[in-house]
């Protein structure tokens, strides 16, 4: 790729996320802790037809109906917890990009963890072995 | 000997997980609504917009609701197979017309024949969120008591409903 050509993706690359934004906003909130939780949800719940984009990056009609469902819920006063359940219980965890901290979800979020302790363990494990067999090994030479 | 027998076996059992992982639709989103109570709704009939069909009036009896809209390929796809199961009378099929034109959703009744026997015009979509619809056609199996049995995803086929839907049906009017 000749570098003016680079110089045109980057352009487009960083002008992308601008394009993506825009399908979102559609009209403002009064007050700016529900534009806030708009905004966010907007980019928390998943748009089902499209599922890797989330319902404030796509065009699509159901997409167009769940912002138009969240919107009207913010602004009813509805917390953040109470619009995520009332999706989850249509939907199921799958709307949510983030999914939550209980359930079969729980183990999503400690897997790493215990895998890295496992991995940790073993090491440490492995490592005492190999200390303990070079000890033998040294006493070997000396006899 | 153990040693090397242990990673053998852990890898086999990835090849086992990943094996069946591949083999599953990414696309498929089950419902969290199947063993529950289905949705409340009234919506103006299609034929009709002075009346209602609500979930109240199909209380006691078992019930398929089809998500459809003109709009939809795969609508279009198992109309022939929604028209052969209702003249089969097993039980009733609700229509959801879901985000519609309302006109050319008569029209294609009118053409393709009418499975039906309401269909409730869902024009902006409200009832398709609380049934947690993302892609017509879905259709739904409800029992007499209003619990959401079953809930089929893509083009009805003779088959899925000689295998998913006809047991479900048989062991729900025997229970109720």
């Amino acid at each position: 790729m000749s570098l003016r050509l680079t110089g045109l993706f980057v352009v487009f690359a960083c002008l992308a996320p601008l394009l993506s934004h825009g399908i979102a906003i559609d009209q403002e909130f009064d007050d700016p802790a529900k534009a806030e939780l708009y905004e966010r949800l907007n980019e928390e719940v998943r748009c089902l037809v499209c599922q890797n984009q989330t319902i404030g990056s796509s065009n699509a009609p159901l997409a167009a109906d769940l912002r138009r469902e969240v919107r009207e819920q913010v602004d009813a006063g509805m917390s953040e917890a109470e619009i995520k359940t009332f999706l989850t219980d249509r939907y199921g965890d799958f709307v949510l990009y983030k999914p939550r901290y209980d359930g079969p979800a729980l183990l999503l979020w400690v897997a790493p963890g215990l895998l890295l302790l496992f991995g940790l363990v073993m090491l440490i494990r492995s490592l005492r072995r190999r200390a303990s067999l070079e000890l033998t090994d040294a006493t070997g030479d000396d006899a | 000997m153990t040693r090397y027998l242990i990673p053998i076996v852990i890898f086999g059992l990835l090849i086992v997980v990943f094996t069946i992982g591949l083999g599953r639709d990414p696309t498929f989103v089950p419902s969290p609504l199947i063993g529950k109570t289905a949705p409340a709704f009234e919506l103006p009939l299609l034929s009709d917009p002075e009346n209602l069909v609500t979930d109240a009036e199909l209380r006691g009896q078992v019930w398929v609701l089809n998500v459809w809209a003109t709009w939809c390929v795969g609508c279009r796809q198992e109309h022939a197979t929604l028209n052969r199961i209702a003249s089969l009378g097993t039980v009733p099929i609700i229509g959801l017309n879901w985000k519609d034109d309302h006109a050319l959703a008569e029209e294609w009744l009118e053409k393709l024949g009418n499975p039906y026997v309401a269909t409730g015009f869902d024009g902006d979509g409200r009832v398709a969120i609380d049934w947690g619809v993302y892609g017509a056609p879905e259709t739904f199996l409800i029992d007499a008591s209003g619990t959401v049995l079953y809930r089929h995803i893509s083009p009805m086929t003779m088959d899925t409903w000689q295998t998913e839907f006809v047991p479900r049906i048989r062991a729900a009017k025997e229970s109720s």
